[in-house]
């Protein structure tokens, strides 16, 4: 039974189990233990993103030269991406998603809401495989079983991080 | 007098070599690269606008003893701007990015695209620490551009300036599953 802090290792001992060598992601405080694990590991390349929908072209890419790729975002930087997933989705490029949501659960910030209330849709209609953990010891299972349907069969999956694996932003310090 | 695009494609990928790889842009750039002759190490894109750059970085990082070239038109490269600030972070020494700029977006009817109106894709590439930024206007420059993609070091960027004008069509291959299986095993990794 792990902590319930220590699952961003978990998912990056799942990364490392999965042969993952270059991660992109757009920074974010949901993360930033796992773009930490990242950026000092030496076999895995960090390519920091203007904009997550560079990140799905990145791994298309990856995946033509061999090596397998992830992608890291909050939920908001999913709406960035809809239409550069077409290039998964018309050529089968595996995509691995993992992505922290806001606007879903003590969010203090209402502009989060619109885009975190429809990730789930959005992600159906893109053919995207959908694994929702709420709890710590939920992540590591649902990541692997996204790694096996990405890298296993050449498609998309998303494990949505919920806000209450985070905790509640602090707005005021 | 601006530099015409097939043939500017053409001088750019004679004897290209086993080990170049060649990710165009949607539109205009992929019809060029199919119109020299197919090639399975040629990953065709019918879409991902704003996306060409992004694939030719995953590609070189991941292939570092070939060489990529991303060849690309000014509005493809428009889309994507922010991935020169990515990829001038990541610098791989294989990378070249070419932009074959005629000002305008040619696949919609011609209208002006941002370039023609003073937006320099060059200084943009040299402010996102892009090595070696080229600005191509003749047969000379071109060629030597040419030789360059033939021993890449460091990343590179060239702009292009071609004519505005619309050959005919050459469509490749628009399967994108096949495109991208055919390119795997053209280079070795698949399964």
């Amino acid at each position: 039974m792990s902590a319930p802090t220590n699952w961003p290792d978990r998912l990056f001992a799942t990364l490392k189990r999965a042969d993952i060598r270059q991660v992109g992601y757009v920074p974010d405080a949901g993360h930033a233990r796992l773009i930490d694990r990242c950026r000092a590991d030496s076999q895995i390349r960090d390519v920091v993103l203007t904009t997550e929908e560079e990140g799905v072209a990145l791994a298309a890419g990856a995946w033509l030269g061999g090596e397998r790729a992830a992608l890291l975002m909050q939920s908001s930087g999913l709406g960035n991406c809809v239409n550069m997933l077409s290039l998964a989705r018309t050529c089968r490029f595996p995509l691995l998603m993992l992505i922290t949501m806001r606007g879903e659960w003590e969010e203090f910030n209402p502009w989060q809401v619109p885009m975190g209330s429809i990730v789930d849709p959005v992600l159906k209609l893109c053919e995207a495989e959908v694994y929702r953990v709420t709890k710590p010891d939920e992540v590591e299972g649902a990541a692997e079983r996204a790694v096996q349907h990405v890298f296993g069969d050449e498609r998309i999956a998303a494990v949505l991080l919920s806000q209450q694996l985070i905790g509640k932003k602090v707005w005021t310090k | 007098m601006r530099l015409e695009r097939r043939a500017a494609m053409a001088t750019l990928l004679a004897d290209r070599g086993d080990d170049l790889l060649v990710v165009p842009g949607l539109g205009s750039t992929t019809w060029d690269l199919a119109a020299l002759g197919d090639d399975d190490r040629n990953f065709y894109l019918w879409g991902a606008m704003g996306g060409a750059a992004m694939i030719g970085l995953g590609l070189a990082l991941a292939q570092p003893k070939r060489r990529v070239a991303v060849i690309t038109g000014d509005g493809e490269m428009l889309m994507g701007m922010g991935s020169l600030a990515t990829i001038g972070i990541q610098r791989p020494g294989n990378l070249a990015i070419v932009v074959f700029d005629n000002g305008v977006y040619g696949e919609t009817g011609m209208q002006p695209s941002h370039t023609q109106s003073g937006v320099d894709l060059i200084a943009v590439a040299r402010a996102c620490g892009i090595g070696t930024c080229l600005d191509v206007g003749d047969e000379a420059a071109l060629r030597d551009l040419a030789a360059r993609l033939k021993t890449l070091r460091e990343t590179l960027f060239a702009r292009v300036l071609i004519a505005a004008d619309e050959p005919p069509r050459v469509l490749p291959l628009r399967d994108g599953v096949e495109l991208k299986d055919r390119f795997r095993t053209a280079v070795g990794v698949k399964p």
